[in-house]
């Protein structure tokens, strides 16, 4: 079976916000940049059904040449080869423009199955997925928290409001990762050693002419006042209670 | 020309749900700021009832796919169905709500019209022709204002952001002749109901969320019966969800839900930045954590320094005596 994982590279998500010089985007200056928690899931999945049934886990990147190290963590951890779609200004692009670059170096690549994240953790976007879905012209099932198959058939599972719900359909098609769905493995030494010698391909990203969407700038949120210690034990909850009913009018 | 707003009304098993009230007060505040009209598009199986309801949240036109294989969601189906609505209306902007359905089913829309799509918008505006928005990222550490440089201007709206207000027309009401073709039958799909008396995460009015102080998966208890107290979806910490004292759904922060209650209740919770991403935005934080040095009290509006096997009693006690 053919897998392609796209990962995408972030800021950790102990990283404290500073805006940069452009007023657009954050400060990049002491950013720790990681995996995209989610698309460890996609990795990690992929990873399980070539165990499972044999087969290659292709992970695609968008992004400038840095965005190797998110590629060599998921080839650590056991994916077979990277594509690498350069760009530079990665971070600005729109969903659309992203999800057109990884659809036509798709195009020209066999595959059964795709995954992307549910969102990735620096833009908090929730599209590429379904929008790269969509110009491959596959189904595809978001934010899956569990997912079977048997040959080309897949019964996928996700949970929404007031419910779950459960997909059938055949291959191929495209999943995101939603939490819950395995435990991604830790990179071994090994695999680390190993991650250093698998090929990364790369190539110029193909974009629209323009993006459809344009940052203005970007804004810290308000300061929040500091908050009121109520009290130091139980005795206090009366007045809480009082708080919340007369000043706050929550209850 | 395009011009107007079209609202996706989001229902399930025939019921209207909260975010597209919502989302229809976000569409009315558009139109009445542009001097447009907005239509609204129901899809689904025996939804022709809702119409009058859609009508009550200001659209003046409500399309209606109305057919067997619109029972369930898919976002192939449900996409072909919103795209006969725009091919009718030929939008300006185009709304959803950014919950489940809505963020699965607004970036294939967005595809097939080869724009992009401004996700879980906190305030949109609509003037001159031209849209504008702000969004929060890096959940919610910080916030971008976005315009559209291409038209339709596709939106998901950040539940809870827009309180639904009731603003009735006279509308009409047009079938849509559309039925999912073979190409969205490549996937089917079934919705199974949960049996849950409490609200939804994303959508609660109030939460009641407890952390690793709470202790094991028996003593949650406690935290449900608050939450029952106050009317109130239960959330949890990820060092909860990660020990599988509650599931996954449950989990609020940056790798989880994303909430905007107008009560947020953190017990046992320290506040770590990630937990802190999900639930900032809510209106009224309060935390009950035996520890004074715990960070949650940095963003609590209202803070009680105990053990909540103590204080979250007397607040049940004190919520029963108030009735
Ligand atoms: C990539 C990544 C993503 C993450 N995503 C999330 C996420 O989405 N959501 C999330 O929540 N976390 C997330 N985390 C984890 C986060 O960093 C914290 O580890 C987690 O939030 C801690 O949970 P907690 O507050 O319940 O536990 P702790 O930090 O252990 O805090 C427990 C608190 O309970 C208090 N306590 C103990 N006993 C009592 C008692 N009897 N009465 C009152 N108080 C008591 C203690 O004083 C303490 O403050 C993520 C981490 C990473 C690395
Ligand atoms: N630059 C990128 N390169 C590769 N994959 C990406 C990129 N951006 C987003 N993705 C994929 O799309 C998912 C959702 O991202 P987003 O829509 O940006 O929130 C991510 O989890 C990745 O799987």
């Amino acid at each position: 079976m053919n897998i392609l994982v796209c990962v995408k590279q972030v800021p950790d998500t102990e990283t404290k916000v500073k805006i940069g010089d452009d007023g657009k985007s954050i400060d990049e200056a002491d950013v720790n940049f990681v995996l995209n928690p989610y698309d460890e899931f996609g990795v990690e999945e992929a990873l399980q059904l070539k165990e499972a049934v044999g087969g290659e886990v292709t992970v695609l990147s968008v992004g400038p040449e840095s965005a190797t190290s998110a590629m060599r963590t998921s080839l650590a951890m056991g994916a077979d080869k990277g594509v690498r779609l350069n760009a530079e200004d990665v971070r600005l692009k729109d969903s659309f423009s992203i999800a057109t670059a990884l659809a036509n170096a798709i195009q020209s690549l066999e595959y059964d199955v795709v995954f992307c994240g549910k969102k990735a953790v620096d833009g908090d976007n929730h599209q590429v997925g379904p929008m790269l879905a969509t110009l491959l012209d596959i189904p595809c099932v978001s934010t899956v928290t569990s997912l079977e198959f048997d040959g080309a058939s897949f019964t996928a599972f996700r949970d929404v409001e007031g419910g779950k719900e459960t997909y059938t359909g055949e291959l191929p098609a495209l999943f995101t990762t939603d939490k819950g769905l395995n435990e991604p493995r830790y990179a071994a030494l090994k695999g680390i050693m190993q991650a250093k010698k698998k090929p990364i391909d790369v190539s110029d990203a193909e974009f629209p002419a323009e993006d459809s969407l344009v940052v203005e700038s970007m804004e810290l949120p308000p300061e929040s006042p500091p908050g009121k210690i109520v009290g130091e034990d139980a005795d206090a909850v009366p007045e809480l209670v009082r708080l919340l009913k007369e000043e706050a009018k929550v209850l | 020309m395009a011009e107007g707003i079209l609202v996706f009304a989001e229902q399930r098993n025939g019921h209207l749900m909260k975010a597209a009230k919502e989302v229809l007060t976000a569409g009315h505040t558009l139109a009445e700021e542009s001097g447009t009209e907005m239509s609204a598009v129901v899809v689904g199986e025996g939804v022709d009832s809702l119409t009058d309801e859609i009508a009550q949240f200001g659209a003046s036109n409500v399309y209606v796919a109305d057919d067997a294989g619109f029972a369930n969601y898919t976002g192939l189906a449900y996409a072909e169905a919103v795209n006969a609505a725009v091919n009718e209306a030929d939008p300006a902007v185009i709304l959803f709500p950014a919950d489940s359905m809505g963020q699965d089913l607004a970036p294939v829309v967005a595809a097939k019209l080869e724009v992009g799509n401004g996700s879980d918008v906190t305030k949109v505006n609509y003037s001159d022709g031209k849209v504008t928005a702000r969004r929060p990222v890096y959940a919610g550490k910080s916030f971008v204002d976005i315009s559209f440089r291409k038209s339709p201007a596709v939106l998901t709206v950040r539940p809870n952001t827009y309180p639904p207000e009731e603003h009735p027309v006279n509308g009409t009401v047009q079938s849509l002749d559309v039925t999912p073709s073979d190409n969205a039958l490549r996937v089917s799909a079934t919705f199974e109901e949960s049996e849950s008396e409490r609200p939804e995460l994303t959508e609660a009015e109030r939460i009641v969320s407890g952390g690793r102080g709470v202790g094991s998966a028996d003593d949650f208890e406690i935290i449900e019966k608050l939450a029952d107290a106050l009317g109130a979806a239960v959330g949890a910490s990820r060092a909860v969800t990660d020990a599988g004292w509650r599931p996954y759904s449950e989990q609020v922060g940056q790798t989880g839900k994303t909430v905007s209650p107008a009560l947020y209740v953190a017990c046992g919770i320290s506040g770590a930045i990630q937990h802190l991403a999900g639930m900032r935005s809510s209106k009224v934080i309060v935390a009950i954590n035996k520890d004074p040095e715990a960070p949650i009290f940095k963003i609590a509006d209202y803070g009680i320094v105990a053990d909540l096997f103590e204080a979250i009693p007397r607040f049940i006690e004190e919520l029963e005596n108030q009735d």
